[in-house]
């Protein structure tokens, strides 16, 4: 609870460091705040997905490229091949669904670690985006694509931000009111100890790899919708950090057992902020991810320093 | 001459040591016996240096000595070979019999001379360990890594030599392999001690045998008055003290019920002779009795599902049950209270209630959400009556004392419906209040017609609360004993080899 207030604290002392700069007049003060929720919806939603992976004790370093092959699969499908967006998103989210059992069946059936399994899809990933689209950049035109998750505005929100709304609620119910939560919970604090309790462990991780590429295909979708145009060679980069890096300063802990929901919105918030920290108060562009990385390493600091003064405390 | 007079040694709740005197001469093979827990493994520790005594010396050639570290041990020659080999597994065996005292060249660059190859080649002639010095360890059987070990003792010119349980990982070829080794070190001046539970490895080599009993002296036998017998005898021969006692009536009530538990030819091991098969009647608590690597984890591991099961049937309330993973264990009603019970017993970082929770959450509701408030209202029914003592049950389980948190194991066990009950070591670490507590469980549970099974080392336990008592020796069922035959030998008897009666 004090960790959240404090993430609280750390966002809205961000948040009014980017409006004090922002221009008045010319509605630039909403425009800006859309952005930002756009920002931090869609990055909020993955990290639910690699903060869950987490929980569970798990890791997943694709995500990034796998985004990017998703992005590109739903271009090239949608413009070149002449698919339907219900057909080319049923196609992306198969791929998640997909790309999950392999990383979760290598993992748990082949005891191969994580890391590994999921660096070599960063590799496999990239590769067979650019290859998918003959190397050029893919995109799409007006429609209901591109209304459906970048540019409509139910109730005057940004669409992205609903969506992270029932995202949230989703995955709220998922880790912290039913027993798969649990199960992972337990599984990433001691997988040992959920065997001996007759958890069937191995399908709980694997379930975990499925929701975490899960979301990276849905945060392919709110992607391309916004941006229209992808370059298979670079789109989603650094994606997997930003994600992991959202989750881990929201409260997970790469050991696994530790972080929730609100958490890791929070934390996935104030990475955006940071951004628009940057880019505001004229840091050079080129600075942009020493800015970033300093930030976070000075909060890293100060959450151990405060951890050590105060008592043990427990997960959740 | 190495000697150890009047040695204590006491840790928090247990004294290991009391008075111990112990002497090996240099061509000497002695070999230390003792139960499980009589304070071999201390004894041994300190002499190498591992521990340091609490009162009591240490002589080494008459001189008064002692060890701030392994190191200083070593320096004076004195080498503990360890039961679980302390080997660098990714370098090879030259790098590890010479590691950290690698020969250098180049000065300040500090490069490894080739040098240890050579050395390391002699050392490894003497052994008769016929691999190249270049040959990773990980490559190596445990019988050659154990050679390993004793090579790095040799490089240090060291003139004791201590094994603890040496062969309990190895083959019947390598065990003779290692006794030529160590006749041979012997006929060079080593004096060498031996800790072993086979009594008759220990007949075999032995010049003198020492044996030790709740940590102290219970006797010192030449070769020629070494028997099997003798040896139990002085193991055991102890009074039974105030203890928990099994109501006679129970047993006799639950001797004529028809089994509910069949099980038959079960292997979890392709080196096992044969299948483990037994039958256990419900109400009954049946001990298991056997020494360190019997097989008895093994077993109720394999009846949990927990481990590969090989070959053989489980038969619950007349229905097979396939137990080919925990849950479906859990799901026919077969529980385990595990060994280790902070590492496979409890989630350390979550609160009793969630620990209690977990098995049975699923159980409990068919919309897969966590039912808090009956999680809620199980644990603290549970927490009353298994009296585990915290105010509420919010409490994380990490910060109960060992016998609250065994009661948190056994607490989510009892919300669901057991029928048969493996207990592994369930007082182990387990104060004298909690363990009375936990046999009450126990009974009540047997009342109630679970069967209950308990692995224990512990001889005067498994003599107090059980039933019927099977003995198990390596890997195989060695006999069953009735409480009328139950004494503390007829279970070594059995436990170490010597040959059955039922």
């Amino acid at each position: 609870m004090k960790k959240l207030i404090g993430l609280l604290l750390f966002a809205i002392g961000l948040y009014l460091a980017v409006f004090v700069k922002v221009p008045e007049g010319n509605d630039n003060r909403t425009k800006n705040n859309v952005n930002m929720a756009r920002r931090m919806s869609q990055l909020g939603i993955v990290s639910l997905g690699a903060g869950t992976l987490i929980i569970a004790g798990g890791i997943d370093l694709s995500i990034g490229s796998f985004m990017g092959l998703c992005a590109t699969v739903l271009a090239v499908g949608m413009q070149r091949q002449g698919w339907s967006p219900p057909q080319a998103i049923a196609v992306v989210l198969g791929m998640g669904v997909v790309v999950g059992l392999i990383h979760g069946l290598l993992v748990t059936k082949l005891r191969l670690p994580a890391f590994i399994v999921t660096l070599c899809g960063l590799f496999i990933y990239r590769g067979l985006a650019r290859w998918w689209a003959g190397d050029a950049n893919a995109g799409i035109g007006p429609g209901m694509f591109k209304r459906a998750f970048s540019e409509a505005t139910p109730l005057g929100l940004p669409v992205e931000f609903v969506y992270l709304v029932i995202a949230a609620i989703v995955f709220y119910l998922l880790l912290q009111r039913s027993i798969y939560g649990r199960y992972l919970y337990a599984i990433g604090s001691n997988e040992l100890a959920a065997k001996y309790s007759g958890i069937r462990v191995d399908r709980y991780k694997i379930f975990a790899y499925v929701l975490c590429s899960l979301t990276a295909a849905f945060y392919s979708m709110m992607h391309l919708a916004e941006v229209a145009s992808v370059s298979p060679s670079n789109v989603g980069s650094m994606l997997e950090l930003y994600a992991i890096a959202g989750a881990v300063i929201g409260g997970c802990s790469l050991r696994g057992g530790e972080g929730n929901v609100l958490g890791i919105i929070l934390g996935a918030s104030i990475l955006t902020l940071l951004q628009a920290v940057v880019s505001f108060w004229d840091v050079p562009q080129s600075l942009e991810y020493a800015a970033i990385g300093g930030a976070l390493l000075v909060g890293a600091i100060m959450d151990e320093v405060l951890r050590r003064r105060g008592p043990a405390t427990a997960h959740g | 001459m190495l000697e150890a007079v009047a040695v204590s040694k006491g840790f928090p709740g247990v004294q290991a040591l009391s008075d111990v005197n112990l002497t090996v001469a240099p061509g000497e093979i002695v070999a230390v016996v003792g139960e499980n827990g009589a304070g071999k493994s201390t004894l041994m520790k300190i002499l190498a240096g591992v521990q340091v005594p609490d009162a009591g010396t240490l002589r080494l050639n008459a001189r008064e000595i002692r060890f701030a570290s392994v190191d200083a041990a070593q320096q004076a020659g004195i080498v503990l070979i360890h039961q679980e080999l302390n080997l660098a597994e990714g370098l090879d065996v030259a790098a590890n019999i010479f590691l950290g005292r690698e020969p250098r060249v180049g000065g300040p660059l500090g490069l490894i001379s080739s040098r240890i190859y050579s050395d390391a080649a002699t050392i490894m002639q003497r052994l008769g360990l016929d691999v190249s010095p270049r040959a990773a360890v990980a490559d190596l059987s445990l019988g050659q890594r154990q050679l390993v070990e004793i090579a790095r003792a040799l490089s240090l010119q060291s003139r004791y030599l201590i094994f603890d349980e040496p062969t309990s990982s190895l083959t019947e070829r390598e065990t003779e392999r290692l006794f030529t080794v160590i006749r041979q070190l012997r006929a060079d001046g080593v004096g060498i001690l031996y800790i072993s539970h086979r009594l008759k490895e220990v007949c075999a080599l032995s010049d003198r045998v020492v044996v030790l009993r709740d940590g102290r002296n219970a006797g010192d036998l030449l070769r020629e008055d070494v028997t099997h017998e003798a040896l139990i005898s002085r193991m055991v021969g102890r009074e039974l003290k105030q203890f928990f006692h099994r109501d006679q009536a129970a047993t006799l009530a639950t001797a004529s019920a028809e089994p509910i538990v069949r099980v038959r030819d079960v292997r979890w091991s392709a080196s096992q002779k044969a299948g483990i098969s037994f039958d256990l009647r419900p109400g009954e608590v049946v001990g298991m009795a056997g020494l360190m690597g019997a097989g008895r984890t093994e077993l109720a591991e394999t009846l949990f599902g927990i481990r590969r099961r090989l070959a053989g049937t489980v038969e619950i309330a007349g229905r097979m049950i396939d137990v080919r993973s925990a849950s479906n264990a859990v799901e026919a009603g077969v529980l385990l209270v595990p060994e280790d019970r902070r590492r496979q017993g409890l989630v350390i970082d979550f609160a009793i209630r969630e620990n209690i929770g977990l098995p049975s959450l699923g159980h409990w509701n068919r919309l897969r959400m966590v039912d808090r408030r009956r999680e809620q209202e199980t644990s603290l029914m549970l927490r009353d009556k298994l009296r585990i003592r915290t105010p509420h049950v919010e409490q994380i389980v990490g910060l109960l004392s060992g016998g609250n948190q065994q009661k948190v194991v056994l607490g989510k066990w009892l919300a669901r419906e057991p029928k048969l009950l493996l207990l592994d070591e369930p007082t182990r670490g387990v104060d004298v209040g909690a363990k009375a507590e936990i046999y009450e469980i126990m009974n009540e549970l047997a009342k109630q017609g679970v069967a209950v099974l308990m692995i224990s080392s512990d001889l005067e336990e498994i003599l107090g609360v059980s039933d019927r008592i099977l003995v198990m020796h390596e890997q195989q069922l060695a006999g069953t004993l009735t409480r009328e035959q139950a004494t503390e030998q007829a279970i070594m008897h059995l436990a170490t080899g010597g040959m059955g009666n039922s």
